[in-house]
């Protein structure tokens, strides 16, 4: 109150809730500001509104939310939080430790969380027990994109393997064309890394490796085996790729200059945009190898103390896992939702096949954070881990040399 | 006479200045000294925990990569700046038609942000989109100009594009220099028949040497905050071979909660700082007293 | 500043007619050439930029990304101002715009105001540590502000003006001031002290010295700090991401929303001409105010 009063002093051109009203409020900060991903996040709006909620955006976007991070930490120190977080992975649990987060376990209970959502998941969503964010959606990240005619062409399949592919790209590069599509920004690098590590190491290297930061695993010879296929790889991209937007490397892959490209499911959006079909204009595999790495955006909720906030946080986590939302929320971001009890019908065959690969993956323990998206590790680890991987993609760097920094690097990060 | 309340007026209206600098500039460098001395992740923490963070720091080769492009980034971008900056001066104060809006162009990038031109900087620079294809259709095939994807030649690409920017900047104080010489001392060299350039070189530029000082520090200011330009062009790549010291203190504070390295890094930074600004301070007030 | 700038081409006529016509205009021709190949190369991105934004977005995912437009096409800017989304908003730059004048606007007024009377008190009211203070102000200035963003979000927090323009218009007015002081100062350095003795021999005090002497002098001056003040302001992301909140966001937030969002469908010529409108106050000043900005150095701030 007394901050609401200064305010209407100081600020009479702020338009913040400064109103003491009834109804349920929410300020929502996140980074969904281009032109689908917002729709998708008004739909909630909608809903919010619809329950009689006043919703307050807060959007800032940049760099994978490096931006909101700093705006959030701002907000934060100065005592004033917003309602709920675009937050995702060990973050969440990083915040919890900071004692700023709320518990909605009453929400949770209700919904019966518990058994929509799948176990690796809504482990993220819990802090010391109770629950503390809802889970928007579920990106694949281990997924890769190709042109179908250019595969037509050289008679190329999707790779089943690292080998298959070295050998597709072997084949294109004889026919002219780039065979992977890359951009070179240290998260893209990361996202490739992360499929290698996957498709080489399997489901408990990967584990062992970009979860548990495993010592022996880091510095054993499949992680050097990984560097080598890296440096591979480096070979398959053309030149001019450094900081290349990714957009701009799916482009290479819709206008068929380029053959393959391992992107996040948010790429697909590109193609649906440019009015390309699934399976007929391009296809969509997972990378070569078990496992389904993903990358789950959900909204912390901040300790906005009693009151008309509260109530909005309340409304709000139940309206992000609930059914309408998750189907009309996904459908618009390409992604799949977090609950398995949500009819796929409308959606397209790659989104399909991502939600028929997370129940499998799920059931045999191969459903996995992505370490490029910060959902495996905490910043600073994750940060000393693509440190490494885009110093030794950008330059000469050996394997050996790679794994040893990677050592360094991790124990530098603690 | 003057009152007691009168003479004390003076330390009144700098006592808030006084205030706010003491506590928003050292205050918070204070501050940020003893967070270096702890473990902060997110949030500060205020456990000391001795050097750690310095030694985590020195241990870094990103670090070091930042520092060296720092230096390899500020002596360039410094020193073209200010060659550029004057010979654009110097051009333009040859009597030219039209003045009024070449110097407008010539001024016109300080005005913008560059999260703004950094992206077209970024497309013009990329050798698939940009110049070097744009060459190369015309007809010169071997035509290269590849610094920004190079890792050991992406710092000069951002040097170009940072000269770009504060040139225009650095001509005009350069510009304004030239103008307030003496016309007298001119016209009776111009009579005695000695050339132009040598005017320039014996009579007109050791005058302004107050000129290149402020450009100096105009420049220094703008190279040691470097930052917008870094993350619009390359985002600090390729791998970190375009890192500087304060998008690494960013990154370490806010992409990756290690609050604690990004102060021992601002610690780092700001010595530097001192070691630069310091040394000009102390002579620019011993001038002005004497 | 009374003299006239002599430029050394207005060489007396005498001169002039030993050097062979021929070469002079040679001269003259490559000097035009030689300005007119620098503009260019300052002209080259803001060219990219304006065609880009001309474009459809077809033609830019299809075609090179530096060329002419094929089609020229406003649609772009419309929906730059107006349209595009920059979070569930769709409503594009124009209400950020606002918040972005609320908070320039007031922020170089004080910065000036404060920074001229510091000036003014630096110069010609010395006392003991004067000079050391200034040397304290000044070193404020090298700052990097990315140091600042915790701390100031804990002090404005206690003041309670978190998220808050006024709070914006504070941070820019504090780490404003070393610039504006020592443009001032700087400039009031020139005055000949003998007119301050004199008018205090006359009575005069401080605040009648200021607005007798020194305002009326300081036109030029003011023009160069509000220029370099309006574009620091105006141009700001880092503190206007971190210290403002829903309602509060200045434009440059704004454009960074609609720029930099990472996984949507990236609109280059919206980017582009969204990028040109929040430039354009700025250009507008620099533009209108860049004759007096040339005269303002030239009457004193480059004598530091």
């Amino acid at each position: 109150m007394r901050y609401c009063a200064i305010r209407a002093v100081m600020a009479a051109a702020v338009l913040a809730p400064c109103a003491a009203g009834a109804e349920p409020q929410a300020e929502v900060l996140h980074w969904w500001t281009s032109g689908g991903e917002a729709k998708a996040v008004a739909v909630l709006q909608q809903e919010f509104a619809a329950r009689g909620g006043s919703w307050t955006d807060m959007p800032v976007a940049g760099g994978g939310g490096d931006a909101a991070m700093t705006a959030l930490r701002a907000r934060v120190l100065s005592g004033n939080p917003p309602t709920a977080v675009q937050l995702k992975g060990p973050a969440i649990q990083e915040w919890y430790e900071e004692g700023v987060l709320a518990d909605i376990s009453d929400v949770a209970a209700a919904q019966n969380w518990e058994q929509v959502l799948p176990q690796a998941i809504s482990a993220h969503m819990k802090c010391g027990g109770t629950w503390c964010a809802a889970p928007v959606n579920v990106h694949r990240v281990d997924w890769m994109w190709a042109n179908a005619e250019v595969l037509a062409q050289n008679g190329i399949g999707m790779p089943a393997s690292w080998e298959e592919f070295n050998a597709a790209a072997e084949k294109l590069i004889a026919a002219g064309i780039t065979p992977l599509a890359h951009g070179g920004q240290a998260w893209q690098d990361a996202t490739v890394f992360e499929t290698v590590v996957l498709g080489i190491g399997g489901t408990e290297f990967y584990r062992k490796a970009l979860i548990d930061l495993d010592e022996e695993a880091l510095g054993s010879d499949t992680m050097t085996a990984v560097f080598d296929q890296m440096r591979i790889l480096r070979g398959f991209v053309d030149d001019n790729f450094p900081g290349r937007d990714w957009n701009l490397a799916t482009a290479m892959v819709m206008n068929g200059e380029a053959a393959f490209q391992i992107m996040g499911d948010w790429a697909k959006g590109e193609f649906l945009a440019a009015g390309k079909v699934p399976g007929e204009d391009f296809l969509c595999a997972s990378t070569p190898g078990d496992g389904f790495l993903y990358n789950v955006d959900s909204f912390a909720m901040f300790d906005v103390g009693a009151g008309d906030a509260r109530e909005g946080q309340e409304i709000l986590a139940e309206l992000i896992v609930g059914p309408s939302f998750q189907e009309t929320f996904n459908l618009a971001k390409g992604s799949i939702p977090v609950r398995s009890d949500v009819s796929l019908d409308g959606f397209d065959s790659c989104a399909q096949l991502s939600a028929r690969d997370m129940n499998a993956a799920s059931d045999d323990a191969g459903l996995l954070p992505s370490f490029a998206h910060g959902m495996a590790l905490r910043g600073a680890q994750a940060g000393a881990i693509s440190d490494v991987v885009t110093a030794h993609f950008n330059s000469d760097m050996s394997s050996e040399e790679a794994v040893e920094q990677l050592g360094r690097a991790i124990a530098n990060s603690m | 006479m003057l009152s007691w309340l009168e003479r004390q007026i003076p330390k009144i209206i700098l006592a808030p200045t006084f205030a706010a600098v003491t506590v928003f500039v050292y205050g918070f460098i204070a501050w940020t000294a003893w967070i270096s001395l702890t473990k902060s992740r997110l949030l500060p923490n205020y456990d000391f925990a001795g050097l750690i963070q310095y030694r985590r720091l020195f241990d870094n080769p990103r670090w070091d990569m930042a520092m060296g492009n720092l230096m390899v980034f500020g002596l360039l971008f410094i020193l073209l700046s200010m060659v550029l900056g004057l010979w654009l001066a110097i051009l333009l104060d040859q009597q030219i038609r039209a003045e009024g809006l070449i110097r407008t162009i010539y001024l016109y990038p300080m005005a913008l942000s560059m999260i703004v031109t950094g992206t077209a900087w970024k497309w013009m620079l990329n050798p698939g989109l940009g110049l070097e294809s744009l060459v190369q259709r015309w007809g010169f095939d071997g035509f290269r100009f590849d610094w920004l994807v190079d890792p050991d030649r992406a710092i000069y690409a951002i040097v170009i594009a940072a000269v770009w920017q504060a040139s225009g900047f650095v001509m005009a104080l350069f510009l304004a220099g030239l103008r307030s010489v003496d016309g007298e001392i001119i016209k009776a060299a111009q009579v005695d028949g000695i050339p132009d350039w040598r005017i320039y070189a014996s009579i007109i530029l050791p005058s302004m040497a107050p000129v290149f000082m402020s450009a100096f520090i105009v420049l220094a200011h703008l190279a040691i905050k470097s930052f917008d330009l870094v993350v619009a062009m390359t985002g600090g790549g390729p791998g970190y071979a375009t890192d500087l010291p304060a998008t690494y203190m960013y990154a370490m504070a806010f992409s990756r909660g290690d609050l604690g390295q990004a102060a021992s890094s601002a610690m780092v930074m700001m010595m530097v700082i001192f070691a630069i600004v310091v040394p000009y301070l102390y002579s620019e007030l011993r001038a002005k007293h004497d | 500043m009374t003299d006239q700038p002599v430029p050394l081409s207005a060489a007396p006529a005498g001169m002039r007619v030993t050097r062979p016509r021929l070469r002079r205009m040679a001269l003259r021709a490559g000097l035009y050439a030689m300005l007119a190949g620098f503009a260019a190369f300052y002209l080259l991105p803001l060219f990219v930029m304006v065609t880009t934004s001309l474009k459809g977005l077809e033609e830019i995912q299809s075609g090179s990304l530096v060329a002419l437009p094929r089609e020229i096409t406003f649609e772009a800017w419309s929906k730059a101002w107006s349209g595009t989304c920059t979070g569930i908003q769709c409503e594009g730059l124009r209400p950020f715009f606002w918040n972005s004048v609320a908070m320039a606007v007031p922020a170089v007024i004080l910065s000036t105001l404060i920074g001229a009377l510091n000036g003014y008190a630096l110069s010609h009211w010395r006392f003991r540590g004067s000079n050391i203070l200034f040397g304290a102000i000044l070193f404020g200035c090298f700052l990097p502000f990315q140091v600042v963003l915790m701390p100031m979000a804990r002090v404005l927090g206690l003041l309670g003006l978190a998220g808050s323009i006024p709070g914006l218009v504070l941070v820019h007015v504090v780490y404003g001031l070393g610039f504006t002081t020592l443009f001032f100062r700087n400039f009031y350095v020139t005055v000949p002290g003998e007119l301050v003795r004199a008018a205090k021999i006359d009575g005069a005090g401080f605040f009648r010295i200021f607005a007798s002497i020194f305002l009326p002098l300081s036109l030029p001056i003011v023009t160069v700090t509000v220029i370099w003040q309006f574009t620091n302001v105006w141009n700001d992301f880092l503190f206007g991401v971190s210290f403002s909140q829903a309602g509060s966001q200045p434009v440059t937030v704004a454009l960074n929303n609609i720029v930099n969002s990472t996984t949507g469908v990236k609109e280059y010529n919206v980017d582009m001409a969204a990028a040109i409108i929040a430039g354009l106050p700025t250009l507008g000043v620099y533009v209108l105010a860049g004759k007096y900005f040339i005269r303002g150095l030239t009457a004193g701030a480059v004598k530091g």
